[in-house]
């Protein structure tokens, strides 16, 4: 049951956040227990975006099912479809023809960055500098104009399918690309002298919300999360799929755990992502963009497991099938449900100020979590 | 460790282990009595280090549900599936929330989806659903819903 708001028999001072607050972004409740400024216990409240997708599924038939993901975690969509499509090839042993491959990769990099570049811009805000989510907003629009060129939708793209991709890439893609990535060149410095080397943006994210290693470990936190506590665990390194293990490209590790290093994380992560785009870019093979695949797609009786890399960490599904059109039992395991189980420990102890950098910095995304 | 090499491992700590066949991980299939022992014994021996929990779910077979647990090793990098049948009428199986933090989440989830009573538990309560949340676990078989549909 809800706890009674307003002073209980500690003396402790109960209060709400959300479902609606500008800092949740999105309909995430918290009951935050206060001792004057200092955070006791965090307790959050989920659901109020929840679609039961997971039960949805069980109606869907496997070339369905893919279009729902797009509405969990919204800002990955291309990565979410991405799992769908391999695990349905994983257990159709289609092969992939080389060209999808190269186009999946680079659109999954494109979608990193669209989605770190809206981070970055909402979490300043969060810690008041309005100014910011500007910038990040019109470098965010080029990447959804190139979407939509491609993909035909700016958000929910359900662009990848079983086999490989729905349609080959624009004409104007790869010089979209190419323009898109000198711009961000440009602007990455503007963002690290407007933001990154901002001392009272620092003050604001050293030392706060500490999360250690083990810990970290321990919740099954994963992605920039996990990585800023240095422990490595990009899927796309450990365990590698599509043409990743080909790719050139560093695993970002930061040491201290606290809210400064996930932000660094995410910063120097979008680099990494140009890197791939940019060895890719000019070496996208010719050929068919689709495998032939059978109309109806029956999994064969067993049990599978994907995961892959999103922006916000591990994305695993989970799919029973008992040899039907449609999948037996269907589970998301979504990296932002782990990432939020962290929070009342790394709040604990610290300012009720500080919550909204403990929360900006794990990049939190509601319907990922519901689901 | 290879997946062969793990089975043996296992084996040697937990001899009644029985593995699948032809699956992707070592899977293997106890009884919910034991969970507890093996889970301290996967996580804490220096050989297998079984300390991230990436994925807890539950899988209704009608008949019975199966708790299905995927674990992942961050110094070794094997992976590993663990499963165990419950029965539909008492579903219960100890807690593992102290072993594998991660897992006071997903256990209240299964607890609302499933209607498996998680024992010790340190706060087994509705996450998703609604308070005052009457009636079926929705992620059950046979759970249905007149007013909000979800099948298409």
């Amino acid at each position: 049951m809800l706890e009674e708001i307003g002073n209980n028999e500690d003396g402790d001072l109960v209060i709400n956040v959300g479902p609606q607050h500008p800092a949740t972004h999105g309909v995430l409740h918290l009951v935050i227990t206060l001792n004057g400024e200092t955070i006791k216990k965090v307790e959050p409240h989920l659901g109020y975006i929840h679609r039961s997708i997971e039960k949805m599924c069980e109606s869907l038939t496997y070339r369905q099912f893919i279009y729902v993901t797009s509405r969990m975690d919204y800002l990955s969509s291309h990565i979410n479809n991405h799992a769908c499509a391999l695990i349905i090839e994983k257990g159709m042993q289609i092969e992939v023809p080389p060209r999808a491959q190269v186009i999946r990769v680079l659109l999954d990099e494109l979608t990193r960055i669209a989605s770190h570049e809206l981070w970055w811009g909402a979490m300043a805000m969060d810690l008041g500098a309005f100014t910011p989510f500007f910038h990040a907003f019109r470098e965010r629009e080029v990447i959804n104009d190139i979407m939509e060129e491609t993909c035909g939708a700016r958000l929910t793209m359900n662009y990848m399918v079983p086999g490989g991709v729905l349609d080959d890439i624009h004409p104007n893609f790869i010089p979209s690309v190419k323009e898109f990535i000198k711009l961000y060149k440009r602007k990455i410095d503007e963002y690290a002298e407007m933001v990154t080397g901002n001392i009272i943006f620092q003050n604001r994210m050293k030392n706060v919300g500490i999360l250690s290693a083990e810990d970290a470990i321990s919740f099954g936190c994963s992605g920039p999360t996990l990585r800023a506590c240095g422990v490595s665990c990009d899927v796309r390194k450990i365990y590698p799929y599509e043409i990743y293990n080909q790719l050139d490209f560093e695993e970002v590790l930061e040491t201290s755990g606290d809210s400064f290093a996930r932000y660094m994380v995410r910063i120097r992560e979008m680099n990494q992502s140009v890197r791939i785009i940019e060895q890719l870019i000019d070496n996208i093979p010719e050929g068919e963009f689709q495998a032939k695949t059978k109309a109806v797609i029956k999994l064969p009786k067993s049990e599978f497991y994907q995961r892959v890399e999103t922006a916000r960490g591990e994305f695993g599904i989970y799919i029973v099938s008992e040899g039907g059109t449609t999948p037996y039992r269907i589970k998301f395991r979504s990296p932002g449900f782990s990432n939020l189980s962290a929070l009342d420990h790394i709040a604990r102890g610290g300012k009720i100020g500080d919550l909204v950098a403990m929360m900006g910095t794990l990049d939190l995304v509601i319907p990922d979590i519901d689901r | 460790m290879e997946n062969q090499d793990l089975q043996l491992a296992i084996t040697e700590i937990f001899p009644s282990a029985i593995f699948e066949e032809g699956s992707e991980w070592p899977t293997l299939t106890i009884e919910p009595d034991q969970w507890l022992s093996l889970a301290e014994q996967i996580r804490n021996q220096q050989t297998l280090w079984f300390d991230y929990m990436f994925c807890l779910t539950c899988v209704d077979w009608k008949t019975h549900l199966t708790m299905v647990y995927h674990l992942s090793s961050t110094k070794y990098r094997h992976n590993l599936v663990v499963k165990a049948k419950l029965d539909l009428a008492k579903p219960q199986i100890e807690t593992i929330s102290h072993i594998w933090r991660t897992a006071e989440f997903h256990e209240r989830e299964v607890y609302e989806m499933f209607g498996v009573n998680f024992l010790h538990h340190p706060d087994l309560r509705l996450l998703i659903l609604p308070d005052g949340w009457e009636g079926k676990n929705p992620l059950l078989k046979n759970f249905e819903d007149p007013i909000n549909m979800i099948k298409l």
